[in-house]
């Protein structure tokens, strides 16, 4: 019996090792000629073989596409692929074709480290992903030990491309980039925006008590209008799922700043403003991009002159308007969120990248060509994106312009550059 | 803006939200009175009655009278109806039992309500602007806008018809008997079902009454809207004497002073650890609360 049990177990262990052999060599769904928003993620991990020839270069994409964040997800996928689907119709990189090699995180940490692995399987050179900052974080802890190019197009923490942001000589993990701007730059910019355009001298601050990107707006708004001279007269702070406002605003109103500053998201931003006009408040009210959409959640007249910044301008240029049509095209749906022309420009960056690698004829899936990426990528300089012109700093983290939008009677409308 | 005037419109926030607080918790209240039970669904009640609202004005583009009227019908028609269903078999169940029924109806309800609205909010701050835009009252350089004015006024009114309700007409009657010995009331023949599903009508329409004045304060709907505003208003209950109906309105606007004054001081991060803490206080000190009867259990 036991001998019986013991061969059994021999053979299934040699089919699976079998199997694995086999998704090694193996491919990766080709979305090439697809373009539409298929979940592709079982097709490559069967291993099913549609077999890379020297004519493809396959790049990871991890997303959530799944759970209660796959909205960011979804938008992230799409716009990536609408990117690469172009550059595959136009003839590819240097010839090749990209083959896109895309997993499911869920949002999860373990989750993505176990589907980097299979994408390791898979053969692929480079990876643009992942959506949620935890799942980034471990995707990054695993790409930095073999030096592979990555990008996120939406993980916003420090802690992304710095391995301990608190210590100011932490290592970077120079591999990996982003396309998003990351929290306290909005902070920075919206003080330096009262500062410059409205030439405030007071302002206050009301943010979410416990949310790390609230804070995180906040922390940075308040040491930047220190630095210009704005005073800040009050803070006041909320938890989350509160409704009522009205006893921190008066204290608010009470020091009648110039601005006040509220990042947080939209929903909570339409009450906040609403109750802050109701008690008194008079000062523009400023914020970052949690604030797309607020437009929905409250009266034009309380927004009227409000000004936030985001990473996207609906509509602000040629290339913009051609990007939102090709969109419209390709998923029968208008741009859902950021995330989308976000996934557009961290697709660009990377193949942008490995184009350089291939045009030193570079052999993929090498240190070396690893190496070829990660530079182009950091030599980056006016690269021109959806969302702004992208150029890296020391911590890869883009440098570029936030698009201004201000609340003009009920619409959010693009106003600058800032 | 001087101290004085600052302080008075804190005061003003604080009885805009404690009178919210009490509606609720005169809901929370009745129904403790009568079958001894935390209907911890109550809250969620008044979600209901929002959406009720929000469909109602959003997407059918009734009138905003004729809205309020369905909001508090569809309030008081839910809490009859998760009275049979829910708690109804379950009259002669250990009160444990019975509790967690009420909590079972709370996540069905939050949860379903997420399933078929979606978990993002809905905004309401256009169809609510007749009733929060109106004369205003100025005290000093504070001011007492409409929207607090209405929320505190029909707040007392409600308040004052159920007070006359309970205690001078036969049905009111009928519900303290009912609260006071169940098998003696139903030997002098009154009907238990009949009474006990009028309390449970009486608390949601009064629930129903508090989705439409929380929407006049608060115009956002979402599914667990409910559940923070449930638990407070629990916790003004319990302080003003479970089971009390004046209790109940002391309870909620100390409660809503409670938190306001928190704010003004600058401790805006305390609020709710500070309402929570008035609930353990009053358990370790007064645990019949300010203005219940303390009673001793017959064992």
């Amino acid at each position: 019996m036991k001998k019986i049990l013991a061969l059994t177990l021999a053979a299934m262990m040699s089919l699976s090792l079998a199997a694995c052999g086999g998704s090694t060599g193996g491919s990766s769904a080709a979305a090439a000629d697809e373009g539409t928003a298929s979940a592709t993620s079982e097709a490559a991990a069967g291993g099913e073989g549609t077999a890379a020839s020297g004519g493809s270069i396959k790049v990871g994409l991890m997303v959530t596409t799944t759970g209660e964040n796959a909205m960011y997800g979804n938008a992230v996928k799409n716009g990536a692929r609408l990117y690469i689907d172009q550059v595959n119709a136009a003839g590819g990189v240097n010839g090749k074709q990209i083959e896109v090699v895309e997993y499911d995180d869920k949002g999860d940490a373990t989750e993505a480290v176990t589907n980097f692995n299979r994408m390791l399987d898979d053969g692929i050179t480079a990876v643009i992903g992942a959506v949620l900052t935890g799942p980034t974080i471990a995707l990054a802890d695993e790409t930095y030990n073999i030096n592979m190019p990555q990008i996120s197009a939406s993980a916003t923490a420090a802690g992304v491309t710095v391995i301990d942001p608190t210590d100011p000589e932490s290592e970077i993990r120079t591999n990996v980039f982003r396309a998003c701007f990351i929290d306290p730059f909005q902070g920075e910019k919206m003080a330096e925006y009262a500062s410059e355009r409205l030439s405030a001298t007071t302002a206050a601050v009301i943010f979410e008590n416990g949310n790390d990107y609230s804070v995180g707006l906040k922390d940075a708004f308040v040491a930047k209008c220190e630095e210009l001279g704005i005073q800040v007269v009050a803070t006041e702070a909320y938890s989350t799922g509160d409704v009522d406002f009205r006893a921190q605003l008066t204290n608010i109103a009470g020091q009648n700043p110039d601005v006040v500053f509220s990042p947080n998201y939209y929903e909570d931003d339409g009450m906040i403003i609403t109750q802050a006009r109701e008690v008194g408040v008079t000062g523009t009210f400023l914020g970052g991009d949690g604030w797309g959409s607020v437009k929905n959640y409250a009266s034009a007249e309380d927004l009227e002159g409000s000004v936030y910044c985001s990473g996207y301008a609906p509509g602000s240029s040629d290339a913009v308007k051609q990007f939102e049509s090709d969109y419209q095209a390709a998923y029968g749906e208008d741009i859902p969120n950021m995330f989308a022309p976000l996934g557009y420009d961290a697709a660009m960056l990377m193949l942008n990248a490995i184009q350089a690698a291939e045009e030193q004829g570079l052999e993929a899936c090498t240190d070396e060509y690893y190496q070829a990426v990660i530079d182009a990528m950091a030599a980056t300089n006016g690269l021109e994106g959806i969302t702004g012109s992208y150029q890296f700093d020391e911590q890869n983290n883009p440098i570029k312009s936030a698009a201004i939008m201000r609340l003009e009677g009920g619409d959010e409308v693009f106003t600058e550059l800032f | 803006m001087s101290l004085l005037s600052t302080l008075v419109s804190q005061v003003i926030n604080g009885l805009q939200s404690g009178s919210i607080y009490a509606l609720v918790a005169l809901g929370y209240s009745m129904v403790y009175g009568i079958i001894l039970l935390l209907n911890f669904a109550h809250g969620d009640i008044i979600m209901v009655g929002a959406y009720a609202a929000w469909m109602c004005m959003v997407n059918f583009h009734l009138h905003p009278v004729v809205s309020i009227l369905v909001a508090i019908l569809a309030s008081t028609l839910l809490g009859v109806i998760i009275e049979k269903v829910a708690y109804a078999p379950l009259r002669s169940a250990p009160r444990l039992s019975l509790l967690i029924t009420a909590i079972g109806v709370s996540f069905l309800l939050e949860n379903g309500a997420q399933l078929i609205f979606g978990a993002g909010a809905k905004d309401m701050s256009a169809s609510m602007a007749m009733f929060t835009t109106g004369p205003s009252i100025t005290l000093g350089s504070a001011t007492l806008s409409f929207p607090a004015l209405l929320t505190i006024v029909v707040s007392l009114i409600s308040m004052a018809a159920l007070t006359f309700l309970v205690q001078k007409t036969k049905l009111g009657k009928a519900m303290r008997a009912v609260s006071e010995d169940m098998g003696a009331a139903q030997l002098m023949g009154i009907s238990l079902n009949s009474t006990i599903s009028f309390t449970f009508m009486l608390g949601s329409a009064l629930a129903g009454i508090g989705a439409i004045l929380y929407l006049c304060a608060y115009p956002q709907v979402n599914p667990t809207m409910g559940s923070m505003l449930g638990l407070k208003a629990f916790v003004a209950a319990v302080l003003g004497g479970i089971g009390s109906i004046p209790g109940a309105m002391v309870g909620g606007f100390v409660i809503g002073l409670a938190e306001a004054l928190v704010s003004a001081v600058g401790l805006s991060v305390w609020k709710d650890g500070v309402v929570f803490a008035i609930l353990i206080v009053v358990l370790l000190v007064k645990p019949s609360g300010l203005l219940g009867h303390s009673t001793t259990e017959k064992v």
